[in-house]
């Protein structure tokens, strides 16, 4: 693995973030925030990425099929491009996913942090939490029956 | 010969508005919505989105709908839609080790660590109909218990340290796709898994089950079956490197079968592989047993002459729309052909009764 810088590290993660989190909710936060202007580098458009698995989850690579997802990169009026791959078919949702990933590069990012990430990230943890504590209560404990023979 | 033949346009129209009507049903019973069936028909919408390859809950829920219920026709239908969309690219292979599993059971460890979990699963139910679920009352909330923070290991993993299992072969890090170039015998492991993993669960699950019965000695245990949510991450060249786009839920099953060795291999267990989009869990362990079958010959295994050891007979008719499309043209006008053999039929009766009428 290559190392990354933290940068990197931090704009990886909202952007996967943006990329998964739940698009309702990311319109209702997105209405707070005064939108930037700014001009469109390119257009929301839906497409396809091969998702690919491994022999025996160890081995060589493989195409497991598609999924749907929509990318949009727009430019702020200060220059500050942002990009956005999310998950499905929402057009608005790619694009003020953009508008995040320019955003969080000026200095506005602490802002649109505590505005909107941090509202995403709880929700985003919190039904990954409960759906482990939905499987974590269907664990088998085992109890060993007396036998009789010895 | 083909001859055009052109009419009944307005008998289409008239059908295709019938349809539409026959589609809604009683007008006075509530519309289905697209959201209801994602919702609460979710193991259709996961069959439609593993067999149509294309992982969107929304467009299969939709396919769904529009198809009637009919779920190979909304399998054609994503297919169909697939082939619209522009290819932004190729994932890097999902990590499955770090699945956050609904599920996870082994049938080969009892006390493997993560523990069995069962999830939200028909085993262990009665097969009664339930016929409260007929007058619509309130679910109970699922009881809840505190989750470990761990990452739940493969089971696999711990044969492989002590070299118990089989290696898995690495191989070209961009597979070849079968999607883009026609499938070509024989075919490499990485093409069948994409074959079997988009090929029709009845058609799997048949061969699975005719390897358990013996066509081709292959007893399998399931190592492991876990059904979870995987992210899926991609190189992006305009930011240069690699996000998460995404997150899926997928079924993985690992099985194991004794191996008594080869001229090359010591006596060890060898697997089997199954990855399916969705909950899906009959068609995971159907495929891992297929895949096994199918590796004979890299194996150094007798060719049985079984069905499922039969890479082209597996792999050519696996595919439900491929085998829909052909076997469903046979009803379309074949008006002319038939009226050559009508007339070949004639002239031979004719000859036949003549030797019979100069024989008496």
């Amino acid at each position: 693995m290559e190392e990354i810088s933290p940068d990197v590290a931090a704009r990886k993660a909202w952007l996967g973030l943006l990329a998964k989190c739940d698009a309702e909710q990311l319109q209702e936060l997105w209405c707070s925030v005064d939108e930037p202007e700014h001009s469109m580098l390119r257009a929301p458009e839906i497409g396809g990425v091969m998702v690919r698995g491994r022999a025996g989850a160890v081995g060589a690579a493989f195409n497991l099929g598609e999924m749907t997802v929509t990318r949009c990169s727009v430019k702020l009026a200060d220059g500050t491009i942002g990009h956005a791959y999310v998950q499905g078919r929402d057009k608005a949702k790619a694009q003020t996913a953009a508008m995040i990933d320019a955003l969080m590069q000026t200095g506005q990012a602490a802002a649109i942090r505590a505005q909107i990430l941090t509202p995403l990230q709880q929700t985003y943890d919190a039904a990954k939490a409960t759906r482990a504590a939905r499987a974590a209560a269907t664990k088998v404990d085992f109890f060993t029956m007396v036998r009789g023979e010895d | 010969m083909y001859v055009a033949v052109k009419g009944g346009e307005k008998a289409i129209d008239n059908a295709h508005a019938w349809l539409a009507e026959e589609r809604r049903g009683d007008p006075t019973v509530t519309e289905l919505s697209v959201a209801q069936i994602r919702e609460q028909m979710t193991l259709a919408v996961n069959r439609v989105m593993a067999e149509g390859s294309l992982y969107d809950p929304d467009l299969a829920a939709l396919a769904i709908k529009q198809s009637r219920g009919d779920l190979i026709e909304a399998i054609f239908l994503i297919r169909a839609y697939r082939t619209t969309l522009p290819r932004f690219g190729g994932s890097h292979p999902v990590n499955t080790d770090e699945m956050a599993c609904d599920r996870r059971v082994s049938a080969t460890f009892k006390d493997a660590p993560g523990g069995q979990v069962l999830g939200p699963t028909f085993d262990y139910t009665h097969r009664l109909l339930d016929f409260k679920l007929a007058a619509d009352g309130e679910v109970a909330e699922a009881p809840q218990s505190p989750a470990p923070d761990t990452a739940t290991p493969h089971i696999m993993s711990f044969l492989d340290r002590e070299s118990l299992i089989q290696e898995e072969a690495t191989g070209l890090e961009t597979p070849d796709d079968l999607t883009r170039t026609p499938l070509e015998l024989p075919a490499s492991r990485a093409l069948r898994l994409q074959a079997l993993t988009r090929g029709d669960e009845g058609f799997v699950l048949g061969m699975a089950y005719s390897t358990q019965r013996g066509y081709a000695r292959n007893h399998a245990f399931v190592a492991e079956l876990r059904i979870g949510a995987v992210a899926v991450e991609m190189d992006i060249p305009e930011l240069g490197f690699a996000i998460e786009i995404g997150e899926i839920t997928l079924t993985e099953c690992e099985t194991v079968n004794q191996f008594k060795g080869s001229k090359t291999e010591p006596p060890q267990f060898t697997r089997g592989y199954g990855l399916v989009f969705g909950m899906t869990e009959r068609k995971a362990i159907s495929m891992a047993l297929v895949d096994r079958a199918l590796r004979w010959q890299e194996l150094g295994e007798d060719n049985m002459g079984a069905p499922a050891q039969d890479e082209e007979f597996v792999l050519y008719h696996c595919d439900n729309i491929q085998a829909t499309g052909f076997l469903e043209h046979i009803k379309l006008p074949h008006y002319v052909d038939f009226q050559s053999e009508l007339e070949l039929i004639r002239k031979l009766r004719r000859e036949a009764m003549q030797m019979q009428e100069a024989a008496e």
